[in-house]
C-alpha cells in the first residue's frame, strides 16, 4: 500500500521538515504520495513535485484550508486515508495539531514524534523528554505517524512527480481563523538551521537578551533560540523556545550562552552535533552535555567571541 | 457554563526517570507522582474562569489507578468544584482516553473541555485532540490565551511562526501551553476544603468503553550519552577549536 505524507506549508513555500517527512516514509517502504492541502497554494505544489521519492502529488486548493485548520483538514485526510497503509506529518505545530484528530476519526493511534523507523509496523520514539527512547509497535490496519524531522535526514529535490487535484471534504464549520502575529526575522528558521546561539535567562531582560545574542547569531549566521525561563521571562517570543515541549533542534553547532541546562531543555537540543556552553556557574549541567565549555560572564565573553570570531 | 478538565498523574517533572534492567519499562516505583504541569495550567484557567464569572461550574476528571484521587484532590484545593475519578488498573493510551473523556462528556454536557497539550511522560500531545474529533467539536491547542463568550470562544494558539487566534464555536476543547497562566500555590485550608468536595467513581465497563492497547512497547531504552566534554579557558581558544578540531565554522 502507499504512504500518505502530508506537506507542512504556508501557502507559498514548503517548510523544510516536509523533506525529512518523505525521507522517513521511504524507510517504511511503498510509493509515498504528497498531499499539499491549502489555498493558493500552487507554487508549494510545484516545490512538492521535484522531491525526489515522491510519486505522486495531490493538491487540494480550497478556501478552507488557508490557514491550516484541524478540523478541515482532518476531514479532508480522513477520506485519504483509507486508501493508505500510513499517514505521515512532521511533528511541528500544525501536525502535532490536525493529525490526532485524524488518528482519533480513523480509530487508530497515533505514534508520536518517532525517530526511527524499524518495520512498516515498529518505531522508536523518545518519551519522558527524550530520556527514554520506546519502541512501539501498532496493531492497527493505517498507521498514523509524525515525524521528528531533525532524526532524519531531507530527501533530495530533483524528482518530477505527477501533481494530481483533488476535491475539497465538507467543510467542518467548528472553527474559523481570526488573526496571527508571526515573528518576523531574516535569520534562518530554527527546526532546519546549521548554527544556533540560544540565550537564557541570565541575560536578565529583552533588551539585554537582543543585544548580546542577536549580534552573535548574525555573525555566525545562525538561528536564534532561547531556553523557557528566557521566554516565560519575556525576554524571547515564544516560537524561540528549545525543549520538550517547545522546538527540538539538532544543528551542527548550538551555543548556549546563559543557560543553566534543565533536563526539559536538554531535551530539545542535546542532539546537537557541537554543543558550546556559556556560563558563569562552574556547576551548570549544561556542561554534562558540551564539548566546549566556557566558565564564565556571558556580559563579557560573547562580545570577546564576536571579536575573536571576526578576526578568523 | 460547565468546564470540564482533566488530569493526569504522571511522575513529577523533577524527576530523572529509570529503565528497568530488563528494559520493559520504565521504573517508577517510589518516585514522586505530581499533576502534569500543563493539566494545573488547564485547572487554573479553569477556576479563573469561574473566578471571573464566565463558568458556573468546574469538574475535575482523571482516569487510572486509585492514587489518581491525589492528583484530584489537587484539583479541587486548586478550586474545581467536584471531581470524578475513573479507576482502572489498565494501561491507558491516549485514543483511550478520549473516548473515556468522551464518554463522561455526555453525561455532563460541559461547554468547555481543557486539557494539558501533552503529558510529561509519553510526550504524546494528542488526548484533546482525540477527544475534540470523537465528540465533533472544534479545537484550539497550545493555548495561550482563551477568550471565552456565551456561544463561542477566542483561542491564541503558540505556533511554530509565533501565535494565531481561532474562534470556536462551543462546546469546544482548549489544550493548554506553558504561557496561558500561573498555576495558583495552593494553601493548606484550601487543602483542608478539598477533601469535603465531591468526588464520584466510575468504571471503564460502566462507560462502556473498550480500551484495549493499541500500541505495543517492545522495549525501551535510555539514549546514547553525550560526554562532558571540555573547559576552554577564553574566546579565542574556543574559535580556534571550533575550526580547527570541531570543524564547523
Amino acid at each position: 500500500m502507499a504512504i500518505l505524507v502530508i506537506a507542512e506549508h504556508d501557502n507559498q513555500s514548503l517548510k523544510a521538515g516536509t523533506l525529512n517527512t518523505v525521507t522517513a516514509a521511504g524507510k517504511v517502504g511503498g510509493e509515498v504520495h504528497l498531499l499539499v492541502a491549502g489555498h493558493n497554494c500552487g507554487a508549494v505544489a510545484d516545490a512538492a513535485k521535484a522531491v525526489a521519492g515522491v510519486a505522486k502529488v495531490l493538491v487540494a486548493d480550497s478556501a478552507q484550508y488557508a490557514h491550516g485548520l484541524a478540523e478541515n483538514l482532518a476531514a479532508l485526510v480522513v477520506d485519504l486515508a483509507k486508501n493508505y497503509s500510513h499517514v505521515l506529518s512532521p511533528a511541528g505545530t500544525s501536525g502535532k495539531n490536525f493529525l490526532p484528530r485524524v488518528a482519533a476519526l480513523l480509530d487508530v493511534a497515533q505514534i508520536s514524534d518517532i525517530v526511527a523507523v524499524e518495520s512498516a509496523d515498529t518505531f522508536v520514539r523518545p518519551v519522558y523528554a527524550g530520556n527514554v527512547l520506546a519502541t512501539v509497535q501498532s496493531v492497527d490496519s493505517i498507521k498514523v505517524i509524525t515525524v521528528r524531522t531533525t532524526a532524519f535526514e531531507a530527501a533530495a529535490l530533483g524528482g518530477s512527480a505527477n501533481v494530481d487535484s483533488i476535491g475539497a471534504a465538507a467543510e467542518a464549520q467548528l472553527s474559523s481563523f481570526i488573526s496571527q502575529e508571526l515573528t518576523k526575522s531574516d535569520r534562518p528558521e530554527l527546526g532546519a538551521a546549521k548554527v544556533i546561539v540560544s540565550g537564557g535567562r541570565a541575560l536578565g531582560s529583552e533588551e539585554q537578551f537582543k543585544a548580546i545574542i542577536e549580534p552573535l547569531a548574525d555573525k555566525l549566521g545562525a538561528a536564534v533560540g532561547a531556553s523557557r525561563a528566557a521566554v516565560d521571562a519575556g525576554y524571547a517570543p515564544n516560537d524561540y523556545q528549545v525543549g520538550q515541549t517547545g522546538k527540538v533542534v539538532a544543528p551542527q553547532l548550538y551555543v548556549a550562552v546563559g543557560i543553566s541546562g534543565a533536563i526539559q531543555h536538554l531535551a530539545g537540543m542535546k542532539d546537537s552535533k557541537v554543543i558550546v556552553a556559556i556560563n558563569k556557574d562552574e556547576e551548570a549541567p549544561i556542561f554534562q552535555v558540551a564539548d566546549y565549555g566556557i566558565v564564565g560572564d556571558l556580559f563579557t565573553v560573547v562580545p570577546e567571541l564576536i571579536q575573536a570570531l571576526g578576526n578568523n | 457554563m460547565k468546564v470540564l478538565v482533566a488530569v493526569k498523574r504522571v511522575v513529577d517533572y523533577n524527576v530523572k526517570v529509570r529503565v528497568k534492567a530488563d528494559g520493559t519499562g520504565v521504573d517508577i516505583a517510589n518516585v514522586k507522582m505530581s499533576m502534569n504541569p500543563f493539566d494545573e495550567i488547564a485547572v487554573e484557567e479553569a477556576v479563573r474562569l469561574k473566578e471571573a464569572g464566565k463558568v458556573s461550574e468546574v469538574v475535575a476528571v482523571s482516569l487510572g489507578v486509585k492514587q489518581c484521587e491525589e492528583t484530584l484532590r489537587t484539583a479541587l484545593a486548586m478550586g474545581a468544584d467536584r471531581a470524578i475519578h475513573v479507576e482502572t488498573d489498565a494501561e491507558l493510551q491516549p485514543l483511550a482516553v478520549a473516548k473515556l473523556l468522551k464518554a463522561v462528556a455526555e453525561k455532563e454536557q460541559p461547554q468547555l473541555m481543557i486539557l494539558g497539550k501533552q503529558a510529561i511522560d509519553d510526550d504524546a500531545n494528542q488526548t484533546g485532540q482525540m477527544v475534540a474529533a470523537l465528540l465533533g467539536w472544534g479545537q484550539g491547542t497550545f493555548a495561550s490565551k482563551v477568550d471565552l463568550a456565551a456561544e463561542t470562544v477566542d483561542v491564541t494558539r503558540e505556533v511554530d511562526g509565533g501565535l494565531e487566534t481561532v474562534k470556536l464555536r462551543l462546546p469546544a476543547v482548549v489544550t493548554t501551553d506553558l504561557r496561558l497562566n500561573e498555576p495558583r500555590y495552593v494553601k493548606l485550608p484550601n487543602i483542608m476544603a478539598a477533601k469535603k468536595k465531591p468526588l464520584d467513581k466510575l468504571t471503564v465497563e460502566a462507560l462502556g468503553v473498550d480500551v484495549t492497547p493499541r500500541l505495543k512497547t517492545l522495549k525501551v531504552a535510555e539514549p546514547a550519552k553525550r560526554s562532558a566534554g571540555i573547559k576552554v579557558a577564553n574566546a579565542a581558544e574556543l574559535v580556534a577549536k571550533l575550526k580547527n578540531e570541531a570543524k564547523v565554522l
